[in-house]
Order: C-alpha cells, then structure tokens, then sequence
C-alpha cells in the first residue's frame, strides 16, 4: 500500500506599512514615482547619515500585535543583519532578531475542512530593500532606492498549516486583519504582502518534521498554490525514490510550474546579526498599548453582524460585504446616501463584485465615490433610468468616477415621463402600423407588447415604461 | 599681541571689538598653515584665501557680527574639521582612499552649529583611515608630523586636528574620540581636547567607526577656548536617535585667567579626586607618571582631596573595547562597496568582484584588519563567546566607575602610556599600539565625558597630557577643574614660533610655576 504524506507548511509574511514616510528618515513611501526621488542621505546609506525610528511603524507593530493575539514586548530593540547586495545600500538591514516586537500570537482560520488555529511564532519591524534595474543593452545594472526604507512587518507562522487551502486561508486572513487596521492594503502584485514558504512533507501519524525547503517569489494567491502544489509533489517523489530533500532555499517559476533551488544550508549566509547601536531600544509602556487598542476599529466580525441587525442583510451579503473594509466603508457610505440599504447591498454584491472580477481587480482598488453610486439608485427608484442604462452608468462611474444625472442628460439616457413626447410618438406608431392596431382591436394581445416596442423604439428606449403603456391603452 | 598667538576667545573679542576684521583673522592663519603644514601635513583640505566660497562667507560673518546676527563668543574664529565630518561640498575622506574623491550632499549637525555660531570654516584635518589608529599613520594621504618634534606622530586619530592647533595653523578645531582620539593626540601635541558624554553633540554627519562609542569634541589651546566651542556643537538633535535631550549648562571658564585664585578656590577647593592605581602601573613612562603626581599634588595646594583606588577592570578594557568597536566598524565599513559613492575598482568583473577589488584596494591595512576583527566575532558560533561577552565587561566596566563617581568629582590620570613614539614605530607591532589606548578607551565604552590638558614635557620636549574624567553629563565640573588646573599650571608652551616654525626647544620639564 502507498505511504500517506502530510504536508507540514510555516509561512513567513512580509506586510509593507501604509505609513506615509519610510521607517528611518522623512521619504514618502508613495509607490512609483521617478527613479530615486523618494530618496535622502539615510536610505541611500550615505556616510554619517543615522536612523529616526518613525513611530507610526511601532503603532501598526503593536495593533497588528493586539489582532493577532501577540504579546507586546515592552522592551525591544533592533539588530542589523548584514549581507552585500546593491539593493541594500548600507549592506545591512535594520531589522529585529534578538528581541521582535510581538511573539506568540495565533489567527484562526476556516477552509471546506474546517475551522483551526494557525499560530504566530513571532512578528518583527524591518527596512525595505531597494529596487534593481537590469536593462539588457547595457553590461550595467542601476538601482532605485526609492523603496529602500519603506516599512515592513515580516509575520512567522508556526508550521501549522497542512493544504494550500489553509495558507491562502491564513493569507487572507492577515490581509484582511492589516487592511482593517489600515496598516497595509496587501497587494501581493505590488509587493506590499509578500509570502515565503516553508515545506516538509512526512508520513502521516510521524512526529517528526522532515526537511524543508523555503520557496521565494511567489506574488499571487495562484502562484503560492501552484508552488505548494508542486513542492509538495516534489519532495514525495524525492523521498519514494530514496533521495533525500535538501535543506535549500528554492525560487517558484510560475509561468514554467517549477522551481530551481537557489541556495543550500551549507551556503547559507551568516548574517553576523548584532544589536544596532545606532536605535536605543524601544519601551513600549502599557498606556500606549491600551491607546491604541482604544482606537482598534471594528473588525469583519463585529461588523458582519451589526449588518445583519442594521441593515436586514443575509448571512451570506453581510460577510461578503465586509470581507475588505475600503469596500465595506463604500456599501456604508452608499447605503446612507440613498437611503436603501439593500438596494445598495445588491448593487455591491452584483454590479460592484462582478465588475471587479472583470476587471481582475481587488476590493481595495474601489476608487469611485459613494455619492454617485447611491445617485444612480436613486435615480432608478425615481424612475429616471431604467436597468440597462442604469448599468451603463455605473461602469462609467466605476472607471471615471463620473456625475451620474449629469452623464444621463449628456448621453440622453435620462426617461423621458413627458405626457406630450409620449403622446407624439405613440400617435406616429399608431400611424405608421394600422394594420398592427388592427389585430390589437381582434384581440391579439402580442400586438400590443409590438406597438410598446415601436414606441420604445422611437423613443431610443428613453420612455417610461409605465408612461407609455399608460398613454398607448388609452389612445388604442 | 599677533593674531596667531591669541586664544580663540582673543581673536573673536578683538573681532568684535573692530580691532581685527574677520579677513584679516583667517587670512592670518590660512597663510601661516599654507607654509608651515608643507612640513605637519595636517590639513588634507585647506581653503585658499582667495576662494570665493569663503570670501563671500567671510563678508556674511563680518556683516553678521556688525548687524548682532552673530553675537556668540566665537563669531569670527577660524575652525578646521577632521576628515570624517561631513561638509556639504567639500571633500570629505576620513584619510582613506575609499573616499578620497567623496564631497557630502550634507552638512553634519555641528558643522551647521559651527555656521550659526558664525564660525569659519578653513580646512579639513588629517586623521587615521576611518578613525582607526592612534598615530595618523594609517592615512592614506600620508602621516602627520608632530609640531614639537617631526620625527614623532602627533597621536591619533585626530592628529590632524590637534597638530593644526598645537602649530597655531588654527585656532581650534573640531575631533572625534572614539577610543582616545582626540584626548591622546591633544597630549602628545601639547593641546587641549574634550570628550563629552556619549550623546551631548550629534552624530549625524559623522562618518561612524564605532557608533555606541564615537563623539565629537573640540580641541583648543586652552580649557575656555574647548569650552566655548563645545557649547555651540552640543545639544539635542532629532536626526540621530542616540542623541539627548538634555540642557546643556553655560560653563564659564573664560573668567579663570581674570578671577585667578578666586577661580581656583572655587573648582578646586573641597574637590575630591580619584587616581586609579592601575594608570600609573608598571609600562607607564617614570616622567609621565611623575608629570601626573606633580599636577595632583598642585590640586591638592589648591585644596582638592587626591585619592588613590582601584580600577580592576581596566585590563579588560582594552580586549572589550576592540572587539565592540570592531564589530560595529565592520558593519558600519559595508557600506563603502564602490556602487553608490567612494573607490571603484576599475579592473572588477561582476558584482562580487567589483565588492572584493573595491574594499581591497580602497581600505588600508588597518582598517582592513579591524573590518576582519570585527566580522570574525560576530560570526555564528563566536558571537557569544566574544561580542556578547564584551558587553558583559563593558557593563562592569561602567559599574566600577558608577562606584568611584559615588565617591569622586573626577578621576584623574595620564592620557597614555608614554609621549609621542617616533614615526614608523607603532605600526610595525598593532598590539602594541592598540595597548597604548589603556587610558582611554573604558571611558568611551562607559559613555564619560573626559579631557586632556597638557600637565608638562619630558626629557625630550614632548608634551605630557593629563586626563580628568567626570561622571555622566559632568562635562561642567571637569572642564571648572581643569581651568582651575590651568590656573595654577600657568601658560603652557607654543609648539610654533612668530615665524611659524614649529618644534620650539625650551626646557621646562612640566608643572609650570602657579602664577595666579
């Protein structure tokens, strides 16, 4: 009979802060932006320039911590691990090893198999690297340090998960936890959540951890499946022929479904860590640790129930719509605007959620104004609008942010409900289709839908519908 | 009396006062240092009296002076900075070649301090490579000459400094003191320098070699002259997070030469101070030893308490001390890798070898030695048994000191072992120089403010310097000690003549007469 494997998987999340400057000098951390603009003497690591420890970065540190059930240090430091590269222009990088921020936390997590706890071995505050350009004309690299020094929290798991299930699990929960604190808004296409994987496989019943490997770059939810996928495949296959698995770090190729080790144990560097002299150490006292817990929002929990109670919404709306906080935020904002919580939500759920899938795009993304959305229901319960152009509307507003009354007038999608336009073209139909009104009066009803046609037809679909029959049973 | 002879306070007063114009003061001391520094090689840097930059300055600060914009005790002053302070424009090296192209896009902290205090700034000094050495031998741009005698070094690592001072090339100059550099070569040149309190002026801007141990400091001719200077460059600054918050209390040590015995009643009467035993041990000069219990029994006529006592760790400061100022220099050093600034080596291929090729031909022996110190003990498996265990001693260190200050308003003692060794002497056996820093480098591992104040000569006519240590922030107390001191002691000697030629023979054997 064929051995049964367990897959034994610890996650090692790297969160980029949403703080408005870097975590050791006064760069914006805006994304993009020419080459080396968000740059000064401390993150281009000249000499003499010192570090500022930013205190927003400890803040988030401590929210995230109190989210995630750490405990908060109150006394921490930050070491330097030092390594070459030209990305890292000091050749080392502030971060924390001896004494991190946060330790011993846990998330609970719910996949088709159940609910279980994930734990947090640690949580600890770090500079961003730069950026690296290569350009194939040239034998030259360059570099842009407009990153170096933006803000991470690098969260360690226990190697608590066993599926690919559970670390997407795990993954969005984090997402979720740092967006509703507004820490970071997770994009793992833009890099500000990044996700190193660390796997071992081993017979099920077995005690012991096999070796494992740690797999880099993976920057979707879709890759770090295929890698988990693939590993695991590959260690099985490794240990039914009798090899052993190598303790490496591996690179995930996602479009070529592979991975290459990158570097072995033996190889590993030895980051000469030490205590960074140039930080004191950091006292985190019980009052700051209670003020920011005071000014915790509400979390997806709390807030899918009070939108049940509130609003009426099904089990299933409410936790959808509060699955992201930015998109939660809007259906609130929506729903108070025009004053139908439902309708809202059913626009959120069909229109909102569906463009955003078709578009491939993330709840964070939402940029378009509540005000205009709750316009365009408004609009439709006036009866200024019908469905279909109501929908033509919303994706201008959902691409340009638009003004909704103003585009209906402009692309004469506004209902016509004028008695005299109505008036004039049902008498046109009624002229130009004689015959058609004489198999009304013969008692055709399909004659009469016909005749509506006509009329929407005339009036580029822009009459009240209810107008139109009104005035068309009349005149027949 | 000529400009070069006058304290850096003279000049300012006389500057103020419309007797000098503020050309005429640093013109005075450029064209001396541009003829007499052919022979000291103090300055790596030295402003042209026709620059334009300068004049421009100078007619800034002259109008300054007149408008009440500077009104500071120093506005006028020429100044040179060691190599290692960052000045915005203008070449900064560290007496390395890694740097030697290297010109800031910033200013330091207190070369901005120095701006607002209407101060001058004329050059940039000499000093071994990154700081490490105590001779200025290690400079890539060669040694420099001691003023009293130039077969001999002038100490280091802020040779440069203290050698421009004692050759009255310039009034006063900033150092950093790491581990002695500025309090030993201020001895071997006969000067005065200050260290203070790890955290009282701002690092930003200076290019680290050891940052928990790394301050800068003054040196001057006199204890009021370091005073004055050290009340523009110290306070708090929000850019380097090692800095503190602290008031930082007027000394007024410029009355000691007026008050005279008033003065010395008042510093030194009812004063007690500690002599550790173990700084007059066996490997300490006879005359420097002699020259230092002259200057404690002269303290003692002034009514100071002189004690001895125990140091016990002190033998321990020197391994504790290279090993934690190595470490951080290896990683502080990583940065100097030829990709953003400094020496590229231009045969490199590829990344890896263009770090190798870069650091191997751009750092000197030395600080590659360090740099190779300093990674072996924090390296996986030596960490603990090295790194973590210096700071065990650094700790104990400090506690014994804590324990004397309980008791003691100063610790006294000599600088260094001996005066000034020759020219080519130390760096032929390393240890032997790193031993020398026996006096030095535990107050720097505790965070002390000390000073060094020229206490005699020996045979040779070298200058013996005597160090007063203070407790945490009691930069007041020592600096009201070592004026009263100087008081007593009278006028130390000129390494430099009117015609500005330096080694002037003179036969004091040290402890001049009181002539208060």
């Amino acid at each position: 009979m064929a051995k049964q494997y367990e897959t034994v998987i610890g996650l090692e999340v790297h969160v980029e802060l949403a703080t408005k400057t870097k975590i050791f000098c006064g760069c914006s951390t805006r994304f993009g932006g020419a080459v080396n603009s968000h740059t000064c003497p401390v993150c281009t690591g000249m000499p003499g320039a010192l570090p500022v420890l930013n205190k927003k970065v400890v803040e988030y540190a401590i929210a995230l911590g109190n989210a995630t059930n750490c405990q908060i240090s109150r006394y921490c430091r930050f070491d330097r691990k030092n390594y070459f590269y030209p990305d890292n222009p000091q050749n080392y990088q502030i971060s924390q090893l001896y004494m991190p921020i946060c330790t011993n936390g846990s998330v609970d997590i719910e996949t088709s198999n159940g609910a279980t706890t994930i734990r947090i071995h640690e949580m600890h505050m770090e500079e961003d690297a730069g950026k690296l350009i290569h350009e194939d004309s040239d034998e030259s690299s360059l570099v842009d340090y407009n990153r170096s020094g933006v803000p991470l929290i690098e969260i360690v798991s226990e190697p608590d998960m066993r599926t690919a299930d559970e670390v997407i699990a795990y993954l969005e929960k984090i997402r979720m936890i740092c967006q509703y604190l507004g820490v970071s808004d997770c994009k793992l296409q833009e890099g500000s959540m990044r996700a190193d994987v660390n796997l071992s496989v081993r017979e099920v019943g077995s005690q012991a951890l096999g070796t494992r490997t740690e797999m880099k770059n993976l920057n979707s939810f879709r890759a770090i499946q295929h890698a988990i996928e693939g590993e695991c495949k590959r260690q099985i296959e490794l240990i039914e022929s009798g090899e052993q698995v190598i303790q490496e770090t591996r690179r995930w190729d996602d479009n070529k479904l592979t991975s290459f080790a990158m570097r072995s144990k033996e190889d590993a560097k030895d980051y000469r860590y030490f205590p960074e002299p140039d930080l004191p150490p950091i006292l985190i006292s019980d009052q700051w640790i209670e003020e920011i817990k005071a000014s915790e929002p509400e979390f997806q929990p709390e807030k899918c129930a009070r939108y049940k109670a509130q609003y009426g919404l099904s089990d299933y709306d409410a936790n959808i719509l509060t699955q992201n906080r930015h998109m939660a935020d809007m259906f609130e904002e929506t729903a108070k605007l025009c004053g139908n919580p439902k309708k809202a939500a059913n626009w959120f759920m069909g229109e909102v959620l569906r463009t955003l899938k078709e578009k491939a795009m993330d709840p964070e993304q939402l940029t378009f104004s509540p005000k205009n959305l709750a316009a365009i229901i408004k609009a439709m319960d006036e009866g200024k609008i019908n469905q279909g152009n109501a929908q033509k509307v919303f994706a201008e507003v959902f691409t340009s942010d638009i003004e909704p009354l103003k585009y209906m007038e402009e692309n004469g999608l506004m209902m016509v409900s004028d008695t005299g336009a109505i008036e004039k073209a049902v008498d046109e139909v009624l002229a130009e289709n004689t015959s058609v009104v004489d198999d009304y009066h013969n008692g055709k009803d399909r004659a009469f839908g016909f005749l509506v046609g006509q009329v929407m037809k005339k009036m580029k679909g822009k009459g009240d519908p209810v107008k139109v029959n009104e005035v068309l049973r009349g005149k027949l | 009396m000529e400009i070069l002879e006058m304290t850096a306070l003279e000049l300012a007063q006389n500057i103020k006062s419309g007797q000098l114009t503020v050309r005429e003061a640093v013109s005075a001391y450029i064209n001396h240092a541009k003829n007499t520094d052919k022979k000291l090689n103090a300055f790596l840097t030295l402003m042209d009296v026709n620059d334009e930059k300068l004049n421009k300055r100078i007619d800034e600060v002259q109008q300054g002076i007149s408008s009440g914009k500077y009104n500071g005790s120093l506005a006028g002053v020429p100044i040179a900075i060691k190599d290692n302070i960052c000045t915005k424009g203008i070449r900064t090296t560290c007496g390395s070649r890694m740097l030697e192209n290297f010109l800031p896009t910033y200013d330091a902290y207190v070369v901005k301090r120095l701006e607002e205090a209407g101060m001058i700034i004329i050059g940039k000094t000499n000093m071994d490579e990154f700081g490490m050495g105590s001779t200025t031998e290690t400079s890539v741009f060669g040694a420099t000459k001691n003023p009293w005698n130039n077969e001999h070094v002038p100490g280091g690592s802020s040779g440069g400094t203290c050698a421009a001072v004692a050759a009255g090339l310039v009034p006063l100059a900033l150092g950093s003191d790491t581990g002695g550099s500025i309090r030993q070569p201020a001895a071997f040149c006969g000067v005065t320098g200050l260290k203070p309190t790890y955290g009282r002026v701002s690092r930003s801007g200076l290019i680290a070699y050891a940052s928990s141990l790394d301050q800068i400091g003054p040196v001057g001719k006199n204890m009021a002259d370091c005073a004055a200077l050290y009340e523009i460059i110290a306070g708090y600054d929000s850019m380097d997070s090692t800095s503190i918050n602290r008031q930082v209390e007027s000394i007024n040590c410029g009355d000691a030469a007026l008050d005279g015995q008033m003065y010395v009643d008042k510093n030194l009467r009812g004063k007690t101070i500690g002599i550790p035993m173990e700084y007059l041990a066996e490997g300490t000069d006879e005359e420097v030893k002699s020259s230092i219990l002259k200057a404690a029994s002269l303290m003692e006529e002034a009514g100071a308490t002189v004690e001895y006592f125990n140091l016990k760790m002190t033998d321990y400061a020197i391994p504790a001390y290279y090993i934690i100022a190595c470490a951080e220099a290896s990683s502080n050093l990583e940065r100097f890798d030829g990709v953003k600034y400094g020496y590229r080596s231009e045969d490199a291929k590829g990344l890896h070898d263009m770090y190798k090729k870069s650091r191997t031909e751009g750092f000197g022996e030395e600080v590659k030695r360090r740099i190779l110190l300093g990674s072996f003990v924090l390296s996986a498996g030596y960490y603990d048994a090295y790194y973590l265990k210096a700071l065990k001693v650094k700790r104990l260190i400090k506690e014994e000191f804590d324990e004397a200050f309980k008791k003691y308003d100063a610790i006294m003692g000599p600088v260094a072992p001996t005066t000034a060794p020759k020219l080519g002497a130390s760096l032929s056996t390393p240890l032997k120089m790193y031993l020398s820093d026996i006096y030095t480098v535990a107050v720097n591992l505790c965070g002390l403010p000390a000073i060094s104040v020229p206490c005699g000569m020996d045979s040779k006519g070298l200058p013996i310097g005597m160090q007063l240590i203070g407790d945490s922030f009691d930069e007041n107390k020592i600096v009201s000690m070592a004026a009263a001191y100087e008081c007593m002691r009278g006028d130390y000697p000129c390494a430099y003549d009117n015609n500005g030629n330096a080694g002037i023979q003179n036969n004091q054997e040290g402890g001049c007469e009181y002539n208060g």
